[in-house]
C-alpha cells in the first residue's frame, strides 16, 4: 500500500501480502487477497469500501482477534503468529482499546461499570478504575450519567461511553468499526469531534472502518478497499474525490 | 470482574429466575424425596430402637426384625449359658388382632417383655407407670393406638379396656415409640401375659433379648452364640441395618423413590442447563467484547462458574430449605417418614454442583469457540 504519510512516525500496524481464506473448497472465500497494509502513530487511518470487500476481516485480523492463513501482521513492532492465543489476548488488553458498531456495552452493568472494565482487566483496583473512568466519562459529558444502564441512555451517549471505555487504558491502537452506524448525522459528527479530540495523540493510531463518507473529512487517510486488497490510499486533502 | 459477572447474572432477571427456580425443584425434589425414604426404611427397624438391648438372638433363619421364626424357650437357657452373657430374658413380638368396646378390630404388635426384669420396656411413658404391667390383664399402649382407636370414636386412657383374643387387656400405661413400617400400634405386656393372649402355637419365642458381660467385645459374644447353631445373634445396629437393606433388596421402594430422584436430576439438568445455556448463548456478543478486550479464558471461566455456582448455591438452599420445612410440618403429624440425615445435605448438594458445573462447562465451551472477531460481525 502506498502510504502518502509522515514516514518520521513509527509504525502502529503492519501487514504485509496477508491472506484470509473462509471456508475450504467449493466455498471457499478468499477475504483478504495479499494485503499490504501499515498504518502510523499519530494518525487516523479510515479504510472505506463497499459490503463484504473485506474491511472487517482486515480490522479483527490487524488487532489480534482473528487469525490469517499467511503473510504476516504486527502491532507496535509485534508480530502477531509469534505470540500465544493468552499472549495476544493480554497483548490486546493493554494495547488496543475497541469501539463497535453496536456498542457492545453490557446492559446490567452502569456506564461506570462498562467504562472500568479494560482497567479492571488490565488489574486496576476497583476504586482506582472507577475513579478514572468517572473522570473520563465527566470528560466526555457524561458526569450525571455514571450509575446510568446503557439502555437509558441514547445512541449518542451510549457511543460516548464506548468511546470511553475504548480510550479508559490508554491504548496505542483504537479500533473502530462503524462508529457511527447506528447513530443519526449530528450525533455521529459529534462522536468523530470527540474522538479526534480525545483518542488522537501522537503516540496513538486510531483506525476506523466505515461506509459513512460524512465522516470522511476526519481522517488523516483513507484506505479504499475492494474485493479483499487495498485499492488506494488517499491523503490529507485528498479525501473529497471519495464523497460520492 | 466477579462482582461484575454477578451483575450480569442478576441482570437478566427471568433467566435467573428460572435457573434459581429449576435447581430449586431439583433440590427440593432430590432431598424430600430421600428423606421420605430414609424415613420410611427408619420406619421398618422401629422395634429394634424401641426395644433398646445390645444384642438380639433369632431364629438362624432369620434375616430382619419383622420377620419372626418362632424358637424354643429353652433357647433363652440355651443362650444364658454362653460364656460371656450377662443376662439373656425373652421377648415375644407378633401381631394380633385386637377387638375395640365398638366391636370393631384393630392389628397391634404385641410386644411381650420379661416380667421379672422389665428388659424392653418402653424408653418413654406418657402416662401410667411401667411397674404396672405386673398388675393382672396390664397392657401399655402407644402414642399410635391413642391416634387409631381415637379416629373410631375411642377415648383410649388409664384404665381403659380392649379384648386380645378373647382375653382382656387393660391399659396401664402409655408410651411414646417410634414409629414402625407396618404402622400398626405397639401394646406392651408381660412376655408370658404375651403367650397368653398369643394363638396356641408349639414355639413361641420370637427373640432373645442379651447383655454382654463388660469384659466380652459384641462381635466376639455375636460369634460365639452363632457358633451354638439353630440361632443368629445381631447386634442392635447389625440387625437395624439388616433390616433396611431387606426392604431395600426385597421391595419396590428404592425403585420407586429412585425414580423420583432421578426425575429430579433429570429435570434440573434440563432446565438448568438449557438455561444456562441460553444466558450464555445470549450473553456471547459480550463475552466475545470481554475477550477482544483482553479478558482471558481463566477470566470469562470464572465468571461464568461463579454464575452457575450462584444459581446453584441459591437453589439448593431454597429446595432444601422447603424439603426442612416440609420435614418440620409432618415430623410434628408423625407422618409421612422423613428423616433428613446430613449424607443427604451432602448427597443433594453434589447433585446440584455436577449439574451446575455441567452447565457452565457446556457455556464455556461456546465461549471457547467463539472468536473475539464476532464482535465486529
Amino acid at each position: 500500500m502506498s502510504a502518502p504519510t509522515e514516514s518520521h512516525q513509527p509504525l502502529a500496524v503492519h501487514t504485509a501480502a496477508l491472506v484470509k481464506n473462509y471456508g475450504r473448497g467449493d466455498n471457499l472465500v478468499q477475504a483478504l487477497k495479499s494485503v499490504d497494509f501499515e498504518a502510523r502513530c499519530g494518525e487516523l487511518l479510515m479504510i472505506v469500501g463497499p459490503s463484504g470487500c473485506g474491511k472487517t476481516t482486515l480490522l479483527s485480523v490487524i488487532c489480534g482477534t482473528l487469525g490469517y492463513d499467511s503473510g504476516s501482521a504486527a502491532i507496535f513492532g509485534r508480530d502477531l503468529a509469534s505470540m500465544s492465543s493468552a499472549q495476544l489476548t493480554a497483548f490486546r488488553g493493554r494495547n488496543v482499546g475497541f469501539i463497535f458498531q453496536q456498542f457492545n456495552l453490557i446492559p446490567s452493568w452502569t456506564a461506570l461499570e462498562n467504562v472500568s472494565v479494560p482497567l479492571l482487566l488490565n488489574g486496576v483496583g476497583r476504586a482506582k478504575a472507577e475513579k478514572a473512568s468517572a473522570a473520563l466519562l465527566a470528560e466526555v459529558g457524561l458526569q450525571d450519567k455514571l450509575k446510568v444502564r446503557p439502555g437509558q441512555l441514547s445512541g449518542g451517549q451510549q457511543q460516548r461511553v464506548a468511546i470511553a471505555r475504548a480510550i479508559v487504558h490508554e491504548p496505542r491502537l483504537l479500533i473502530c468499526d462503524e462508529p457511527t452506524a447506528a447513530l443519526d448525522a449530528a450525533s455521529g459528527r459529534k462522536v468523530l469531534e470527540l474522538l479526534k479530540q480525545r483518542a488522537c495523540r501522537p503516540d496513538r493510531c486510531v483506525i476506523i472502518v466505515t461506509h459513512d463518507s460524512r465522516i470522511f473529512s476526519f481522517a488523516d487517510r483513507i484506505a479504499e478497499m475492494e474485493d479483499g486488497q487495498i485499492k488506494a490510499v488517499h491523503g490529507t486533502g485528498d479525501t473529497q474525490k471519495l464523497y460520492v | 470482574m466477579l462482582r461484575l459477572a454477578l451483575k450480569m447474572l442478576y441482570g437478566d432477571r427471568a433467566k435467573y429466575m428460572m435457573l434459581v427456580c429449576g435447581l430449586s425443584f431439583c433440590a427440593l425434589l432430590m432431598s424430600q424425596q430421600i428423606s421420605v425414604f430414609c424415613g420410611l426404611l427408619l420406619w421398618t427397624n422401629a422395634t429394634v430402637r424401641n426395644i433398646r438391648v445390645p444384642v438380639w438372638v433369632a431364629d438362624a433363619k432369620v434375616e430382619q426384625v419383622n420377620e419372626v421364626v418362632p424358637m424354643r424357650e429353652i433357647e433363652v437357657q440355651r443362650v444364658r449359658s454362653v460364656s460371656g452373657v450377662e443376662w439373656a430374658v425373652p421377648l415375644y413380638w407378633s401381631l394380633l388382632q385386637t377387638r375395640l368396646p365398638d366391636g370393631t378390630f384393630q392389628a397391634v404388635q404385641l410386644t411381650g417383655i420379661d416380667s421379672a426384669t422389665l428388659v424392653g420396656r418402653p424408653t418413654k411413658m406418657r402416662a401410667g407407670n411401667v411397674e404396672d404391667l405386673r398388675l393382672p390383664n396390664a397392657v401399655i399402649v402407644d402414642q399410635v393406638a391413642i391416634a387409631k382407636f381415637a379416629k373410631r370414636g375411642i377415648a383410649l386412657k388409664l384404665g381403659s379396656t380392649f379384648e386380645i383374643n378373647d382375653k382382656e387387656a387393660r391399659v396401664v400405661g402409655i408410651c411414646e415409640t417410634e414409629r414402625s413400617f407396618l404402622g400398626q400400634p405397639y401394646v406392651f405386656t408381660t412376655y408370658s401375659r404375651a403367650l397368653e393372649y398369643s394363638p396356641p402355637q408349639r414355639k413361641l419365642l420370637s427373640f432373645v433379648l442379651v447383655q454382654p458381660k463388660p469384659s466380652v467385645s459384641i462381635p466376639e459374644l455375636l460369634a460365639r452364640i452363632s457358633a451354638m447353631g439353630g440361632l443368629r445373634a445381631f447386634s442392635s445396629d447389625q440387625l437395624k441395618w439388616d433390616t433396611f437393606m431387606w426392604y431395600v433388596k426385597n421391595t419396590g421402594i428404592p425403585i420407586s423413590f429412585g425414580t423420583v430422584v432421578i426425575l429430579g436430576i433429570v429435570v434440573g439438568i434440563a432446565i438448568a442447563g438449557q438455561t444456562f445455556y441460553l444466558f450464555v448463548h445470549e450473553n456471547l456478543r459480550f463475552m466475545a467484547a470481554l475477550k477482544a478486550m483482553g479478558a482471558g479464558f481463566g477470566t470469562l471461566a470464572q465468571m461464568v462458574f461463579l454464575q452457575a455456582f450462584t444459581v446453584g448455591f441459591t437453589g439448593y438452599g431454597i429446595g432444601v430449605g422447603i424439603a426442612a420445612l416440609f420435614g418440620n410440618a409432618v415430623l410434628k403429624k408423625g407422618e409421612p417418614p422423613f428423616y433428613m440425615p446430613w449424607q443427604v445435605l451432602v448427597f443433594t448438594g453434589v447433585i446440584i454442583l455436577l449439574i451446575c458445573c455441567l452447565s457452565a462447562f457446556v457455556g464455556l465451551l461456546k465461549i471457547a469457540r467463539t472468536e473475539a472477531a464476532m464482535v465486529f460481525k
